[in-house]
């Protein structure tokens, strides 16, 4: 296991260097630069701007620069935010996500974990089909769509929660953005556990609990449930991945000051720095948690850990 | 299935957003107490600021956003009132030498920087020289080129304390000029001449402009900033002016969306808001029309030709053609529809200033469109060999539109084949500058100065900014004069010739004279709209609702 564990570490290396090196070319491969501005610049301010960002270096030293850098734990200055490092930023818009992503996905497990489980008990009853076609919509409504109409009737019409932004950082503000980024998970686990529930249920161990007169309670709690997460638990990495992509509308839209609002606003900008960081981090952090997630399976899973 | 959701769904949330039910409007006699006037008991205002401000370091910022937030927290030598006319900062007084070479100024001796310290004439002298510094990498500089050494200095050929510069005291501050520039005290509103106190460099370095290191010395100073979030201001304890300031509390969002703003207002999370979504202009009208403050801003919209490459290079008969037959009446008032000015010039309205016009101006629109048309034959071109020409504009609702418009009217008048290009906004700003793939280019532009000259000096030969390519001898020279020139009335009557050479030549057609657009919540006091679009929070109040 130790020996599995770390031979997945170091294959973690090459990954990221791959990535790193190809967010590097592709972002400057954009037309326009961090210094393009209404205002065109007279040619030696631009000059000096440049040789500040060392911006004026040949591509390749600027990557072997970046990735020096970078293994000594700096992200370099923000090319925007001027008076920001890389570094602050991430550590100022990290939490904001996280606290959201967390949230979201703590929601989409709690909520669709226990819809699907409640649809295969009543599987092809009218509760099966109100929670599957719930679920059908939850997939196909896009987050864009759902974002705008959740402040429509909850902030303007209703008045119960704010129409956006970070405000005192209490619970109130963060609502309408993680139903939004939960809901299209809700709806996937949902389906998911629906089905292998449904096939557990349908398998012999199962029928010689139930032979044995173990109450459905603890058939389903005890026995059934851990088996059929097994599909949930490998969608975790996707539904993570999900949930940061989704975060990158949601926190647009919310103006939520997280890393996906400062990934779009770097992009848009040509804040080469900024957006690399971003990159960077949240790759290392899904390289993690996939790594995590195979560690979980093993035990859920004991064929796995004995195997 | 799920592709007809995806088509549907957007219309079914327009169709919900259109028909919501109305803002419960208070009544209007709660707002302000009994007597109208009663002032809430907290004076905070929240106010959608556009996109993130870049800095707060006044001497590299650059944008809209960050010039609003700075006008709060720093005080040049002279400020503006409520209207925007010139008063005052934080120097009590001028003179100016009858050269117009010299300005002299005499510093309050009650300014204080937001720690306490006096502002000081050495506080100035210190900031106009970073501001040149090339070290300090300032995109502005070049406003201070009227200062003698100034453009000098930027490009690293003259140290920074030879700026024509100098605190002969505490209290008293010379600037001395190449020319006779008299929108020099207009000049000294903008970020870029602001003080900065020497200290907090020397202890924070060039990242001093954050919450709890920066000192400021103008109404308000710093106490928060959550980036991509908002920028808190709180009072300056020490300010000259404080009994006269009555907002306690300024909220700056970056919101960059206008929808999104929209909806934080209609949610009571604005006071005032930075713009309107151009779509939803209708249904503002109708259900928020008191809130709706729509002002003359000075700016100019205006499509660019690119004069370095056919079919536009020496044509100026096409050039004229093109300009005569879009009819502005129709793209103000049903395209745009805010209220825009029809332009026919370059500079807009400006004080002391008579903007100027070709003699087509006060035609009907068929006249025009007949003479566009003899001209666009006498250029060479006919129905069996229309004019091919490429529209290039940022990716953008308002400007797609407007485009859009400007196309079908030169097809139903000239026969002209239009293609449309939409760039997103880094690309097309590099597309244009490059001038090798642009025809007909989208462009505007907002006076840096409540001065024709903002305007006049984009078109000169040397400006970096003339992504036409126009040269004019004629014309530079004109402006150059207009430089030198001391008298007030003949310098104006130089920019004027100027602004005729401009309208002969036409490099750019011009289309309209932007209006400022915002939202302001009725309980919002002191709001007074202004030709500069500028709104320094320390004259707003909020009257109790």
């Amino acid at each position: 296991m130790l020996r599995f564990a770390i031979q997945r570490l170091l294959g973690a290396i090459p990954t990221l260097l791959v990535l790193i090196t190809l967010a590097f070319f592709l972002i400057r491969l954009a037309p326009g630069g961090p210094f393009d501005t209404e205002k065109t610049l007279p040619p030696e301010i631009e000059a000096n701007l440049r040789a500040a960002y060392n911006l004026d270096e040949s591509l390749p030293v600027q990557l072997g620069r970046y990735l020096w850098n970078l293994a000594q734990g700096d992200f370099g200055p923000s090319f925007q935010y001027r008076d920001f490092t890389v570094t602050e930023l991430i550590a100022t818009g990290f939490p904001v996500s996280l606290r959201l992503g967390s949230l979201a996905m703590a929601l989409a497990l709690v909520l669709g974990i226990s819809a699907g489980t409640l649809a295969a008990l009543r599987q092809n009853r009218p509760v099966d089909y109100t929670v599957m076609g719930a679920a059908m919509t939850g997939i196909s409504i896009p987050n864009f769509v759902l974002a705008p109409l959740l402040v429509l009737v909850f902030a303007i019409w209703l008045r119960w929660l704010p129409a956006g932004g970070l405000g005192d950082g209490s619970l109130r503000f963060v609502v309408l953005p993680v139903i939004a980024l939960a809901l299209p998970q809700v709806a996937y686990i949902a389906r998911l556990t629906r089905g292998s529930m449904i096939e557990v249920l349908r398998s012999p161990f199962t029928r010689t609990a139930r032979a044995q007169g173990l109450p459905t309670r603890t058939v389903i709690l005890r026995h059934a449930l851990k088996p059929a997460l097994l599909p949930v638990v490998s969608y975790l990495g996707p539904a993570l991945a999900a949930i940061i992509t989704g975060s990158v509308v949601v926190e647009q839209i919310f103006g939520v000051p997280g890393l996906g609002r400062f990934f779009v606003q770097g992009a848009l900008n040509r804040d080469y720095t900024l957006v690399m960081g971003v990159v960077v981090f949240y790759g290392s952090l899904i390289i993690a948690l996939n790594f995590l997630v195979d560690l979980v399976y093993g035990w859920l899973d004991p064929r796995l850990r004995h195997g | 299935m799920t592709r007809i959701l995806l088509i549907l769904l957007p219309a079914v949330a327009l169709w919900l957003a259109a028909c919501g039910p109305a803002e419960d409007a208070s009544p209007p006699a709660k707002i302000g107490g009994g007597s109208g006037t009663e002032r809430a008991a907290v004076q905070v205002l929240r106010v959608g600021n556009g996109a993130e401000p870049q800095t707060l370091d006044p001497h590299r910022a650059e944008g809209v956003p960050e010039s609003n937030i700075l006008r709060d927290l720093f005080e040049g030598l002279v400020g503006e009132a409520p209207d925007g006319s010139l008063v005052p900062g934080a120097a009590e007084s001028w003179a100016i030498s009858d050269d117009g070479l010299v300005y002299t100024f005499t510093i309050r001796a009650d300014a204080r920087w937001s720690n306490g310290e006096p502002v000081t004439a050495r506080d100035f002298e210190f900031g106009l020289r970073r501001a040149v510094d090339p070290a300090t990498l300032s995109v502005y500089s070049s406003v201070l080129f009227p200062i003698v050494n100034a453009e000098a200095i930027v490009d690293g050929e003259l140290s920074p304390d030879q700026l024509g510069v100098r605190a002969v005291d505490d209290r008293t501050l010379e600037i001395r000029l190449n020319d006779p520039t008299p929108y020099l005290l207009g000049l000294l509103t903008h970020s870029t001449t602001y003080p900065v106190y020497p200290p907090n460099l020397d202890e924070h370095g060039e990242r001093f402009a954050r919450p709890g290191k920066l000192v400021s010395n103008g109404a308000y100073q710093l106490s928060d900033w959550v980036v991509q979030s908002h920028v808190r201001l709180e009072r300056n304890p020490h300010y000259w002016d404080g009994a006269d300031t009555q907002i306690d509390e300024v909220w700056y969002y970056a919101i960059e969306n206008p929808d999104a703003e929209l909806k934080r207002y209609r949610a009571d999370e604005l006071d005032i808001t930075d713009g309107l979504p151009y779509n939803q202009l209708t249904w503002v009208r109708n259900e928020l029309g008191d809130e709706l403050e729509v002002a003359p801003w000075f700016g100019s919209y205006y499509f660019g030709f690119n004069l370095t490459k056919p079919p536009f290079k020496d044509a100026k008969d096409l050039r004229t053609a093109l300009a005569m037959a879009i009819d502005r009446d129709i793209l103000t008032g049903r395209v745009t529809g805010a209220g825009e000015i029809a332009a026919y010039g370059w500079v807009p309205p400006a004080a002391g200033y008579t903007g100027q016009q070709r003699g087509w101006a006060t035609w009907a629109q068929a006249e025009r469109n007949a003479e566009a048309q003899r001209l666009y034959a006498q250029a060479g071109y006919s129905s069996d060999n229309p004019l091919r020409v490429e529209v290039l504009y940022n990716t953008n609702e308002n400007h797609k539109r407007i485009s859009v418009a400007i196309a079908s009217m030169w097809k139903e008048v000239l026969g002209v084949e239009t293609s449309l290009v939409n760039q997103e906004w880094k690309v097309f700003l590099d597309t244009k500058n490059r001038k090798e793939d642009t025809q007909v280019f989208r462009a505007g532009w907002i006076g840096d100065y409540d001065d024709a000259y903002s305007f006049a000096q984009l078109m000169h030969s040397k400006n970096a900014q003339n992504d036409s390519g126009y040269v004019s001898p004629v014309y530079d020279d004109l402006l150059d004069r207009a430089a030198r020139e001391p008298d007030a009335a003949k310098r104006i009557a130089l920019l004027e010739e100027a602004e005729r050479v401009l309208l002969e030549d036409l490099p750019i057609i011009p289309i309209y004279f932007y209006v400022s657009k915002h939202l302001v919540k009725p309980w919002v006091g002191g709001w007074t709209p202004n030709v500069m679009d500028r709104h320094p929070k320390k004259d707003f109040y909020i009257l109790s609702h």
